[in-house]
C-alpha cells in the first residue's frame, strides 16, 4: 500500500498561476525517499505543502496510508514537516522546542523527556539542549529540525529544501546526514528540492515536475538515461544534455557520450558529427569542450562535449574534429510534443 | 465535511466581529462629530429626541458660525504657519544629525544617537514649567516664535532617529561608490543620500507636522491670547462662553481638524513603520 | 579620502545636539533647581530652600492622592490597552476587504489631536445630553432624570479618563504590536500546526512569546505617554470633581503656571523622573539586546 497517494491533484491560485499544480498523480512506496525536482515554480512546494495540509487543493485527493486526507488538518495526518529555515522557536531552547510537538498531544512529562533524549541520541545533539537556535550551527540547527520531526514518530516526512540556506561547504555533508538518518529510520520521506544534484544523489525516485505537471517518476538512472522528454533530459545532468532540433526529429545526447576521434572508433554503431571546437574549459578531472557540429541537418547547432581528463588527447581550440556518439546513446524526441520517441533515422 | 466547514467559518465570524468592535468604539467619536456639526440645536437639546437621528433638518449654522463669528480659521492658520516653520528647522537639523550618528559615527554615534532618542521621553509636563521661564526671558510669552521654538525639542529627536533607520538600510556601498566617482563626504550626502531618502524624509515632514497640530500643553502654557493660539488649544479654550459650550460649532471645529491628518497620517503610516522597525530592531 | 573629513560628522549633528542641550538639557537642570528654590513667576529672586518644598508636598493629602491616581490612571490604562490592543492586531494580521478603510477608522483616535478627541468625548459623556445615556435610558438601565453624571462623580469621572485615555493609546499600540506580529515569519506558525498547536496553544505559546520584545516597547512608551499625560483629564475634567482625577502632570500645571509657583511646580513635575529613569533603563537594555541578536 502506498504510503502517499494523489489522485488528480489540482492547485489552481487566483494570482497569476506561478506555483500551480496540474493533475498529478503520485504513489509513493514504503520507507523510500521520493525527491520532487524541478525549477522555482514548478509546483513542487505546492505539492507538498498540499501533503502536508498547509494549502487546499482545488480538486483531486491526497490520501495517506489509504485514508482521504483532504478534509484532516497537518496535525490529524501523522506527518512530520522540515522547513527551508528550520522553522526553530527561537524563544524556546532546543529541549523545549523538541518537546513542543508532544506537549500539544497532550503527552505526559516522562514520556516526553524520554522520547526526546531518543530522537536527540539519534542526531546526537543531546548536548545541545539548553541551547537557544540563535545560538546554533546551521548544521546544528538541521539536526534538531529533524529532532523535532522525528520525536512524534510520524508516518511521513516532509522536507523543503532543508539544504539550501546552508553554505556550499556543510552543504554536503549535510546532505549525507540526512540520508543515512533517513535510511536509519526508514521512514517514508519526501523530499522538495530544485537542485539536480541532490536530486540525484539522495533519491530512491525523482518526480520531475515543470509548470505545475508531472513530466517523469523513475529511479536516479531512469531519469537520467532515459528521460521522457526534452525538459526531463536538459533538466538533468550538468552540462545538459545536447538537444538538436531538426525539421523531423529532435535528437540528444549527452556531453559525456560524445566521443572525440580514437574513442569514437571503439563504439559499435555509432553517429559521426563534424564538431567545430571554439574553447574548452580544463576542471581539473575532465574537460568540457564548447562547440558547434559542422554540416549535415544539424549544421551551426551548439553542442558540448566532456571528457574526462585521464583521457584527454588534446583538442585544439579552433580545430575541426570529427566526435561520434554510441547509437544507443541518443536520444530521440518528437519534434511537436518533445516527447521520447523510438528511433529514427537522422536526415543527412 | 461539515465540521471542516465549521471550524474554518467559525474563526473568520469571530474575527469580523472583532474587527466591528473597534472600528465602531474607535471611530464613533468622530461620526458623533459629524452628526453634531449637522444638527440644529434645538434639536440637540431636545432630550426626548432620538440622538442617532435628524429630527429637524440638518443644518450649515454652525458651520457658518464657526467660520464666521470665531477665531477658528486664525488658529488653523496660525497652526499651519507654525507647522511649517517647525518642520523646515526639524528638517535643517535632524537630517544632516541622522546621517552623521548612521554613518559616520561608529559605535558612539549609535549611543549618541541613542541618547538623542531617549530625550523624546523626557515630558513636556516636567519642562514646561522652566521652559515658561526661558520663554519670557526670551520675551516670547504669547507670541507663536515661542512654540516654534520649543517644538523642535521632540521633533528632533523622533525625526533624527527615524531617520537613521533609513538611512542604515541605504547600502554603504552607493555612498563608496560615489565617492570612488569623485564626490566628497559631504557630496555623497547632498547629491546621493538625501535624494535616496525622499522617502523619509516626507515620512518626517508628515509625521513633524502632526506632532505639532497635535500638542497641547506647551501652546496651553506659552500662549495666553486667543488670536495667537494654535487649534488644539483654541478649540477646547476659547469655543465656550462662559459656562456654555456651544457644541454644534465645537464639534464641527473637531471634525474639520481630525479628518484630514487622518488621511494623511493613514497614506504614510507604512512607512512610518517601515522606519521605526528598521531603526528598533538594527 | 574618508578619514580626511573627520570633523564632517560632528559638525553635522552639532547644531541638532545643541538644541537638544539647550531647550532640553538645561530646563531639565533648571526643572531640579526651581524645585530646591522658592522661585516664583513674576520674579526673579532665587533662594536655595532645600528639600523643603518636597516636604510640604509629601506633607499634603491631597498631593498623595494625586500620586496614587497617577499609577492607578497608568495602570488601568495600560492593561486595557495591552489586552484591546493583541487583540485588534490579531484580528488585522491578515489582509481582508476593506482593510486600509478599517486602518484609517482605527487610527483616528491617535491621530486625531488629543484635545480634540477628548472634546468629542466630553460631548458624549455629557452628564444631560450623553448619547450613552439615553441608550441606557431606552434599555431601562437607568431612570431617565438620574442619568450618570459621567465626569461629575468620582468613581465615574476616573473611569471615563482611563476609558478615554486607553481609546486614545489603542491605535498606538496596536500599530507598534502589528508590526511585531507580521514580522514573525511565515513558517513558525505554520511548523506549530504540523507539530499540533491549536490556535490558542499557537497564540499563547509561541506568537505573543516572540513578540515580547515589541510588546515591551508598546508598554514602555504607552506607560510614559500616560504617566506623563495632563490633557485628557485637563480637558474632561480639569482634575475634578473635587480634585478626585488630579494626577501629578495636572498637579504641577496647577501650582506652577496657573499658580505661579514654579517651585512647587518643578517639585511635583520632579516626581515624574522616577519613572522616567526605569524606563529609560527598559528601552536601553532592550535596545542593547536587539544589538546583540
Amino acid at each position: 500500500m502506498a504510503v502517499v497517494e494523489t489522485r488528480k491533484l489540482n492547485k489552481v491560485f487566483k494570482r497569476g498561476n506561478v506555483g500551480a499544480v496540474v493533475n498529478v498523480d503520485l504513489q509513493s512506496r514504503e520507507g523510500e525517499f521520493l525527491v520532487l525536482l524541478g525549477p522555482s515554480g514548478s509546483g513542487k512546494t505546492t505539492l507538498l505543502r498540499m501533503i502536508a495540509g498547509l494549502e487546499e487543493p482545488t480538486s483531486g485527493d491526497i490520501l495517506i496510508g489509504g485514508k482521504v486526507v483532504n478534509d484532516l488538518t497537518p496535525r490529524e495526518r501523522g506527518i512530520a514537516m522540515v522547513f527551508q529555515s528550520y522553522a526553530l522557536y527561537p524563544h524556546l531552547s532546543v529541549f523545549k522546542n523538541i518537546v513542543f510537538p508532544l506537549k500539544a498531544q497532550g503527552v505526559a512529562k516522562e514520556q516526553r523527556q524520554k522520547q526526546a533524549e531518543w530522537a536527540a541520541s539519534l542526531l546526537g545533539i543531546q548536548h545541545l539542549f539548553e541551547r537557544k537556535p540563535r545560538e546554533l550551527s546551521g548544521g546544528e540547527r538541521q539536526r534538531v529540525a529533524l529532532a523535532r520531526a522525528i520525536v512524534r514518530e510520524p508516518s511521513l516526512f516532509l522536507l523543503d529544501e532543508p539544504l539550501s540556506n546552508l553554505d556550499a561547504k556543510l552543504r554536503a555533508s549535510a546532505r549525507e546526514e540526512l540520508e543515512q538518518f533517513q535510511k536509519r529510520i526508514g521512514t517514508t520521506a519526501i523530499y522538495v528540492t530544485h537542485d539536480q544534484v541532490e536530486a540525484m544523489a539522495m533519491g530512491d525516485r525523482v518526480v520531475v515536475m515543470s509548470q505545475g505537471a508531472v513530466r517523469q517518476i523513475g529511479t536516479p538512472a531512469d531519469v537520467y538515461d532515459e528521460p521522457a522528454d526534452t525538459f526531463v533530459a536538459t533538466f538533468l545532468g550538468s552540462p545538459p544534455m545536447n538537444i538538436l532540433a531538426g525539421p523531423d526529429v529532435i535528437v540528444g545526447f549527452r556531453p559525456e557520450h560524445f566521443l572525440p576521434p580514437g574513442v569514437a572508433e571503439r563504439l559499435g554503431d555509432h553517429i559521426s558529427f563534424g564538431f567545430q571546437i571554439s574553447h574548452g574549459e580544463y576542471l581539473g578531472a575532465e574537460r568540457v569542450l564548447y562547440g558547434t557540429i559542422a554540416g549535415g541537418a544539424f549544421d551551426g547547432r551548439k553542442a558540448v562535449s566532456r571528457i574526462p581528463a585521464t583521457h584527454a588527447v588534446a583538442q585544439p581550440d579552433g580545430s575541426l574534429q570529427t566526435f561520434a556518439v554510441a547509437l544507443g546513446d541518443v536520444k530521440f524526441f518528437d519534434p511537436v510534443t518533445e516527447k521520447r520517441t523510438a528511433r529514427r533515422s537522422i536526415p543527412a | 465535511m461539515a465540521r471542516r466547514r465549521l471550524t474554518k467559518v467559525l474563526p473568520r465570524i469571530v474575527m469580523w466581529l472583532v474587527r466591528i468592535f473597534f472600528a465602531v468604539v474607535l471611530a464613533f467619536p468622530f461620526y458623533w462629530m459629524l452628526i453634531t456639526t449637522f444638527k440644529r440645536n434645538t434639536d440637540l437639546n431636545n432630550l426626548k429626541n432620538n440622538p442617532f437621528l435628524f429630527n429637524e433638518s440638518p443644518t450649515l449654522d454652525h458651520l457658518k458660525l464657526l467660520f464666521r463669528e470665531t477665531l477658528f480659521p486664525r488658529w488653523v492658520l496660525n497652526t499651519m504657519g507654525a507647522g511649517l516653520l517647525v518642520v523646515i528647522i526639524t528638517l535643517l537639523l535632524a537630517v544632516p544629525a541622522a546621517y552623521a550618528l548612521a554613518r559616520l559615527t561608529g559605535e558612539w554615534g549609535a549611543q549618541l544617537g541613542i541618547g538623542v532618542f531617549l530625550t523624546y521621553l523626557i515630558p513636556p509636563t516636567l519642562l514646561f514649567i522652566p521652559l515658561s521661564k526661558v520663554v519670557s526671558f526670551l520675551g516670547l510669552q504669547d507670541s507663536l516664535w515661542s512654540i516654534i521654538i520649543v517644538y523642535p525639542t521632540f521633533t528632533i529627536p523622533f525625526s533624527t532617529w527615524l531617520l537613521m533607520g533609513f538611512f542604515k538600510s541605504i547600502p554603504r556601498d552607493l555612498e563608496d561608490a560615489a565617492m570612488v566617482d569623485g564626490l566628497t563626504q559631504w557630496g555623497a550626502f547632498v547629491k546621493l543620500m538625501i535624494p535616496m531618502s525622499t522617502s523619509g524624509i516626507l515620512t518626517v515632514v508628515i509625521f513633524a507636522f502632526t506632532l505639532v497640530t497635535q500638542e497641547f500643553v506647551y501652546a496651553l502654557t506659552f500662549i495666553s491670547s486667543a488670536a495667537h493660539q494654535t487649534v488644539g488649544v483654541g478649540v477646547p479654550t476659547f469655543l465656550i462662553r462662559g459656562d456654555v459650550y456651544y457644541w454644534g460649532s465645537l464639534m464641527a471645529a473637531c471634525l474639520i481638524t481630525s479628518l484630514p491628518i487622518g488621511f494623511l497620517y493613514n497614506l504614510f503610516l507604512d512607512r512610518f513603520i517601515e522606519g521605526f522597525t528598521v531603526g528598533a530592531v538594527k | 579620502m574618508i578619514r580626511r573629513q573627520r570633523w564632517l560628522g560632528p559638525v553635522m549633528f552639532m547644531p541638532a545636539i545643541t538644541y537638544i542641550l539647550a531647550l532640553v538639557g538645561v530646563p531639565f537642570l533648571m526643572a531640579f533647581l526651581y524645585s530646591v528654590s522658592d522661585a516664583k513667576v513674576g520674579s526673579v529672586s532665587y533662594h536655595y530652600v532645600g528639600a523643603r518644598n518636597f516636604i510640604s508636598i509629601l506633607h499634603n493629602p491631597a498631593f498623595i492622592r494625586s500620586l496614587k491616581d497617577s499609577f492607578v490612571f497608568t495602570i488601568s490604562s495600560q492593561v486595557l490597552v495591552l489586552i484591546g490592543a493583541n487583540i485588534l492586531a490579531l484580528s488585522l494580521k491578515d489582509a481582508f476587504p476593506g482593510r486600509r478603510f478599517f486602518r484609517f477608522l482605527i487610527l483616528l483616535p491617535w491621530v486625531a489631536p488629543v484635545s480634540i478627541g477628548s472634546l468629542g468625548w466630553k460631548w458624549i459623556l455629557d452628564s444631560l445630553y450623553s448619547v450613552i445615556s439615553w441608550v441606557m435610558v431606552r434599555m431601562h438601565l437607568v431612570n431617565q432624570y438620574d442619568t450618570p453624571m459621567w465626569l461629575g462623580e468620582p468613581k465615574l469621572a476616573m473611569m471615563s479618563v482611563i476609558l478615554v485615555h486607553t481609546w486614545h493609546m489603542l491605535p498606538f499600540a496596536t500599530v507598534i504590536i502589528l508590526a511585531g506580529l507580521t514580522a514573525i515569519p511565515k513558517d513558525i506558525p505554520e511548523a506549530a500546526a504540523v507539530d499540533g498547536a491549536g490556535f490558542l496553544r499557537t497564540t499563547f505559546q509561541i506568537t505573543i512569546p516572540m513578540m515580547l520584545p515589541i510588546i515591551n516597547v508598546a508598554v514602555l512608551f504607552g506607560a510614559i505617554f500616560t504617566f506623563t499625560d495632563m490633557t485628557v483629564i485637563y480637558i474632561l475634567t480639569r482634575g475634578g470633581p473635587y480634585d478626585t482625577t488630579q494626577v501629578i502632570p495636572t498637579e504641577a500645571f496647577f501650582a506652577g503656571i496657573l499658580g505661579s509657583d514654579l517651585a512647587e511646580g518643578a517639585a511635583i513635575s520632579i516626581f515624574l523622573v522616577p519613572l522616567l529613569i526605569v524606563a529609560a533603563y527598559f528601552v536601553l537594555r532592550s535596545a542593547h539586546r536587539a544589538e546583540v541578536t
